[in-house]
């Protein structure tokens, strides 16, 4: 695959090379199958990250046939846990000795016909469901009282199910359950053209559309061999910024509202709002969809007045924050409240702003620059506290940051074209990734014969969060639970895919 | 420590006069739907059919020979069309004002036929007077839509002062707010919902996903938006509709606005 190292290696073979790799002090990113074939069986993909600025190690691994069991690697590296549940339910690959082999993706009840993944299962064939009893995990003790709160839940929110163990105001231990909006988006990409496909990145979760969509267009090129426009990789990064701007403005504002805090909640929402308008008025969409294809951007966008806007926006913006941070009544509710330690943070696979509130100082965008990164100045904010308040200013320190990503960007675009032509060769593969504002998303695109794809995975930032987020709140109380989560800035939709 | 009150009442107020003054509903620059002249269109040319991710645009043979479909109901607002259309016959407009009473409105047609649908309208004033009580429902989305519906409640858009509000409880809701596809997996929840609420009680389609099913329509988990479902008072394309298309579609519901859309046409 393009932009990567790989590997092939047989079914036992996994282990071991993983096992080296952690030992040289990389990380597992995830893990996917699909099938190269129709008919055959499939093919299973660890992708890992080693150092800062080194391609990215992939190991493959094709089974020799389609009921062969692999070995669980999630006992050795939990943040695998998920990834394997995901293959059981959607290709139908069972792993050994898997510490919770439960349903994930789909739910209790789901019977597809064949797995979804495969290249055979009909199209527009919904899967049979009749309701069956969940697999939740047995919590006993006297008084111990189970609340499921969901999936319609209070408020405009998206839809999720959290089962609470709980005595009183403690909870004992607390179980997402998720995958409610689980949309089958990656079997949406087969067959379909590269310029169709960036529609549905953009769709696979509306607040990160230029990060999915630039993930993907991405790894469509690598696959490609396309080089695109020095234009275009400049105003990649203006949009990829624009967006993290109202998606932090907004979580701040969010986390007022939960440490009931309201003026602070209005003014945060109201600069989130601001950003949308300014969204619109540069780019025709408030989420800055339709901007990013394949080879560059669909047009050239005019950003002159942008950086007045900007500063004018600015001191407002950092009036804010630093009132929030002033207000004792808003940090006493954060302070020491979710407490992730850096240690399960880096297992558990946390990403982003979580994994850089707990100590660990990665950022795809230092590390692996794309569009035009490398050249533009920036420092990862780092914070070893792991608490809601670390996650709350490791966001304010990236508003700023993203201010001055983007003037800077502006200043140094070169006038040209913004797009290059692309064509994609026969069973063409490529890697893509991006920082969205939530953490590291990853594209495989692998195409088949006639330049269509025949698969597309999908690693959201959010699918990796809502697994790390229960570990902060077993043995905590309820009143800290809705500042925890909004501390996490999760959404449903990238991760349910 | 700051004084947050003080804070508040020196930015003084921030939300906009619209809908009570025409032109200051600020969604400046956002582009809606695409505007169809037929007139324009070139005989033999399926370019933007074959560009349509959602089956907005199709191509029906007649007795003329071949003419184009277009349902705004399936309309995703990617505006590929626009740019690949090499006649012009469809162009980028900022008409997003797209709710509807029925669904046949927003499919084009050539003539225009001349039916104005008010008298459901005149019940629910009755029964709500000015005011509503919503229950929104996440049914599969991908959360373009929630944003903008949370963007309600920011100061610009306030809600409240039009006397529309959330509420927790179905118990206490007028209106069922549904977005996304509907998955196999909310089906029920949604079900049960809509049956918790108390009559009279209405529910609006939010977002092309629940409309017709969106990008996600139709595939192994998604149904077609509320098709076959729910029965709909008000559909509302869009991908996502902005908060202000959103703001009119209930005003519509509650007869303070009119319908923009007629059979696929657009008035103002």
């Amino acid at each position: 695959m393009n932009g990567t190292v790989e590997q092939t290696l047989r079914p036992e073979e996994i282990a071991p090379a993983c096992r080296q790799l952690a030992g040289e002090g990389a990380r597992l990113q995830m893990a996917y199958a699909w099938f190269p074939k129709p008919g055959e069986p499939p093919e299973v993909l660890y992708l890992v990250d080693r150092k800062p600025h080194e391609p990215f190690p992939l190991l493959r691994c094709r089974l020799s046939n389609a009921e062969q069991q692999l070995v669980s690697l999630a006992p050795e590296f939990p943040l695998l846990g998920w990834y394997e549940r995901e293959m059981m339910d959607l290709c139908g690959i069972s792993f050994e000795g898997h510490p919770e082999p439960h349903r994930l993706v789909l739910h209790e009840g789901a019977h597809p016909s064949i797995p979804p993944l495969d290249p055979r299962y009909p199209t527009g064939q919904m899967i049979s469901f009749t309701p069956e009893p969940w697999d939740l995990p047995a919590v006993a003790g006297s008084d111990v009282q189970v609340l499921p709160f969901g999936p319609v839940r209070g408020d405009v929110l998206e839809s999720a199910q959290i089962v609470f163990y709980y005595i009183g105001e403690a909870i004992l231990y607390c179980h997402p359950r998720l995958f409610f909006k689980h949309r089958g988006m990656e079997k949406r990409f087969e067959g379909i053209s590269p310029l169709l496909g960036t529609l549905l990145a953009e769709r696979v979760s509306g607040v990160d559309s230029v990060a999915h969509s630039l993930a993907f267009c991405q790894a469509v090129e690598t696959a490609c061999q396309c080089e695109i426009p020095e234009r275009a990789k400049y105003l990649r990064v203006v949009l990829a910024e624009l967006e993290r701007l109202y998606n932090h403005l907004h979580y701040l504002g969010h986390l007022c509202h939960t440490t009931t805090l309201k003026v602070g909640e209005a003014e945060g929402k109201l600069l989130a709002e601001r950003c949308k308008q300014l969204n619109a008025v540069f780019t025709g969409s408030r989420f800055l969809r339709g901007l990013i294809k394949p080879g560059g951007l669909r047009r050239d966008l005019d950003f002159e007045a942008l950086p007045h806007r900007l500063r004018m926006l600015e001191p407002e913006i950092t009036e804010y924050m630093q009132d929030l941070e002033k207000t004792n009544s808003h940090l006493d509710r954060l302070i020491a409240t979710g407490y992730l330690p850096r240690d399960l943070a880096f297992d558990e696979g946390a990403t982003g702003p979580i994994k850089r509130a707990s100590g660990i100082d990665r950022d795809l965008r230092c590390d692996h620059p794309y569009a035009s990164y490398e050249r533009l100045g920036m420092k990862t904010p780092v914070r070893t506290e792991g608490d809601a308040h670390a996650r709350a200013q490791i966001r304010m320190e990236e508003i700023n940051n993203s201010i001055s990503l983007i003037l800077q960007a502006l200043d140094n675009a070169p006038e040209g074209p913004v797009e290059a032509k692309l064509s994609a060769p026969a069973r063409a593969e490529g890697l893509g990734w991006c920082e969205g504002t939530r953490g590291s998303i990853y594209y495989c695109v692998h195409f088949d014969d006639a330049g269509k794809f025949a698969r597309v995975k999908v690693k959201s930032a959010s699918f990796s969060n809502w697994r790390v987020f229960p570990f902060t709140v077993h043995d905590t109380n309820m009143m800290d639970y809705a500042i925890n989560e909004a501390s996490f800035g999760l959404t449903m939709a990238a991760c349910d895919r | 420590m700051p004084i947050w009150t003080l804070f508040g009442v020196k930015h003084g107020v921030a939300t906009s006069p619209w809908p009570g003054k025409e032109d200051t509903d600020l969604q400046t620059g956002v582009l809606g739907m695409p505007k169809f002249r037929p007139d324009q269109c070139q005989e033999n040319c399926r370019a933007c059919a074959d560009s349509c991710l959602s089956g907005a645009i199709g191509v029906a043979s007649g007795r003329d020979g071949e003419r184009l479909t277009l349902d705004y109901g399936k309309c995703i607002g990617c505006q590929l069309c626009t740019e690949i259309c090499p006649a012009g016959a469809l162009e980028k407009s900022s008409d997003w004002a797209f709710g509807v009473r029925k669904r046949s409105d927003l499919v084009w047609a050539e003539a225009l036929a001349s039916q104005p649908a008010q008298e459901l309208t005149t019940k629910i004033q009755r029964c709500f007077g000015r005011s509503l009580h919503i229950r929104h429902v996440d049914a599969g989305s991908c959360n373009g839509c929630e944003s903008e519906l949370q963007a309600l409640n920011n100061p610009y858009y306030n809600l409240h002062r039009l006397g529309i509000f959330f509420t927790p409880s179905p118990r206490f809701a007028d209106l069922l707010l549904v977005t996304g596809s509907v998955t196999y997996a909310m089906r029920e929840a949604l079900l049960e919902t809509y049956n918790a609420m108390p009559e009279p009680r209405w529910v609006m389609a939010m977002g092309t996903c629940a409309v017709s099913g969106g990008a996600a329509g139709g595939g192994y988990t998604c149904a077609h938006g509320l098709e076959g479902i729910l029965p709909v008072e008000i559909y509302v394309p869009g991908c996502p509709p902005n908060p202000a298309a959103m703001i009119h579609a209930l005003l519509m519901l509650l007869n303070r606005a009119a319908q923009h859309v007629e059979r696929g046409h657009y008035a103002k």
